[in-house]
């Protein structure tokens, strides 16, 4: 029988979380800090009106950039929260999770050969995306000694004549990394002098905990080269419904409504209904969750520090990144001994990319509860490492 | 921060002062000062604990009893809703807007018990004008809090 299979997802890898993840659920008792999602429920209000709209009948396929009124509603949502403007007809797509929003970005802007910088450790899917275009994926290894902040030198560095496309990932999940507008303002300097676009995720900017989140299209001369991805996954804690959305220059929304209307049609329709409540009443309920993250991360940051454990503070997302590389192990093996001795579930940085070597990512979409006895098993495996390794220095 | 705290205080009365203090990113001598202030003003009036009765032995009847009555001259509400706190039976005692004035929450052993109450001592008292006397039956929700459930994390024990 001939080979069923295409050169380009053979070359794919595997995601790095599976090994652990089919271990993890064979235990009884395993505590996860794993979770790239958060722990609340969607707020009732929101639940409430998908409720409504299905008890209305409202089943149907949507316009396939999605409910106009959603749109509406969008691009005031990012008027008010980010400072960009954009047209709800032209220059906006309703999407299947920002995840749909990146595959169908990259698939609009790419011919073979063209190369995307991805900043890592960063979000697994940018990466597969692009080799399943035929782009070509170049990794920017960024450095925790910048708090995993992209810097002006490193994308310079990795740009050639064939580099077309740069991918932003901040707030950035697995470092927690943000980018202050400074930090913006010198890559986009580069952006527009070297004549790149930028696909900017951003779907953790509500969850952000010093200073406001700047949207990098806002800066001069930036709207018309980026595309700006976000959705409700985060900052409404609407995982499960499956929505996100894709602004940017109708030039490229265009094309990405071609790819988008053949492979999908449309975002789910009752999600559309509930995110239209999402973003019409629940600015209190974001500011909510927003504080309950910000005081786990205080509390983990409080307990690393006990702990000896270092860690750059995050001020984004809901992770922090903590260095392991004292115990002279990899991630790998440091999570796989923690997952098999104390029963604890981290995701190695490694999954992020080959630089998150050294780190492990913990994830605090947990109750306090949750995490207090979590890094209580934590802190009895970390002693017991330090404790082998003076008992073998004396030796 | 007096809110943040309060926020805290009223849902676990028990928690530790020092872990507060990490979570609001301040420190806990702060937060003991504030505590104590809140404490010595009466915004903080008490730590109770919230108890799912049905769950134990003992036998207990929760009745909440409207109350029409004659407000008096100069006192308004005030002295009769007085003359009702003062009995160790009743929980709560709210003025109320609308059909009736005052909402009182009893406490007692029985039906019997309440009904007594309600007929011997309440309605007897000058300024009441009627009742009407509700049993609670079951309780789902008491402070905010859904009893009885236990959530479970539904979530997949590790994503990207």
């Amino acid at each position: 029988m001939r080979n069923p299979l295409s050169q380009k997802v053979m070359t794919i890898e595997p995601s790095g979380i599976r090994r652990f993840f089919d271990i993890a659920n064979e235990m009884e008792d395993v505590i996860s800090l794993g979770v790239g999602e958060p722990d609340f429920d969607t707020p009732w209000h929101i639940r409430d009106e998908g409720i409504y709209s299905l008890e209305k009948g409202r089943t149907f396929y949507t316009s396939n950039s999605g409910l106009m009124e959603l749109r509406r509603e969008i691009c005031r949502y990012l008027e008010r929260r980010c400072h960009l403007t954009y047209d709800p007809v032209h220059e906006t797509l309703v999407t299947v999770g920002g995840s749909e929003g990146i595959d169908v970005a990259l698939r609009a802007m790419l011919d073979p050969g063209d190369e995307v910088l991805i900043p890592q450790p960063c979000y697994v899917s940018y990466l597969p995306c692009v080799q399943l275009t035929g782009g070509v994926p170049v990794v920017i290894e960024l450095q925790e000694k910048d708090e995993f902040r992209l810097t002006k030198e490193e994308l310079l560095a990795a740009i050639t004549d064939r580099t077309k496309v740069l991918i932003m990932p901040f707030p950035n999940n697995p470092t927690g990394a943000v980018m202050r507008r400074e930090d913006l303002e010198a890559v986009a300097e580069v952006v527009i002098e070297k004549d790149l676009y930028v696909i900017s995720d951003e779907i953790y900017s509500e969850l952000t905990y010093q200073g406001e989140h700047v949207s990098i299209a806002s800066l001069p001369g930036m709207w018309e080269r980026t595309l700006t991805i976000n959705g409700f996954s985060k900052s409404y804690a609407m995982t499960g419904w499956r929505l996100g959305y894709v602004c940017g220059p109708r030039q490229i929304i265009d094309q990405m409504m071609k790819i988008h209307q053949f492979a999908i049609m449309c975002a789910p329709t009752t999600s559309q209904y509930a995110a239209v409540e999402a973003l019409r009443n629940g600015d209190a309920d974001v500011a909510a969750m927003r504080e309950s993250y910000n005081q786990r991360r205080r509390f983990l940051m409080h307990e690393f520090q006990r702990m000896n454990l270092p860690c750059f503070e995050p001020f984004g997302a809901f992770y922090v990144f903590p260095c392991i590389k004292e115990f002279g192990m990899t991630s790998d093996a440091f999570a796989m001994r923690l997952l098999e001795e104390e029963h604890v579930a981290v995701v190695p940085g490694t999954a992020f990319g080959a630089c998150g070597e050294g780190f492990l990512r913990i994830s605090y979409a947990y109750s306090i509860e949750a995490l207090k006895v979590a890094l209580g098993r934590l802190e009895k495996f970390i002693t017991r490492l330090r404790e082998e390794a003076a008992c073998s220095a004396v030796k | 921060m007096r809110e943040q705290i309060l926020t805290f205080l009223e849902k676990n009365s028990k928690m530790d002062l020092g872990e507060l203090a990490v979570l609001l990113g301040s420190s806990e001598d702060v937060i003991r000062n504030e505590v104590e202030a809140m404490e010595k003003e009466q915004v903080i009036c008490g730590y109770h604990t919230l108890i799912d009765w049905e769950k134990t032995s003992s036998e207990k009847v929760t009745a909440l009893i409207e109350v029409r009555v004659t407000p008096q001259r100069g006192q308004g509400f005030d002295s009769i809703a007085e003359r009702i706190y003062n009995y160790p039976e009743v929980q709560s005692v709210y003025l109320i807007s609308g059909a009736y004035d005052l909402l009182v929450i009893l406490q007692g052993k029985s039906l019997r018990e309440v009904s007594s109450f309600v007929s011997d001592k309440l309605s007897t008292l000058d300024s009441v004008l009627s009742t009407a006397t509700h049993f609670i039956l079951k309780k789902y929700k008491d402070y905010g809090t859904i009893l009885g459930k236990k959530e479970k994390d539904e979530r997949m024990l590790m994503t990207p």
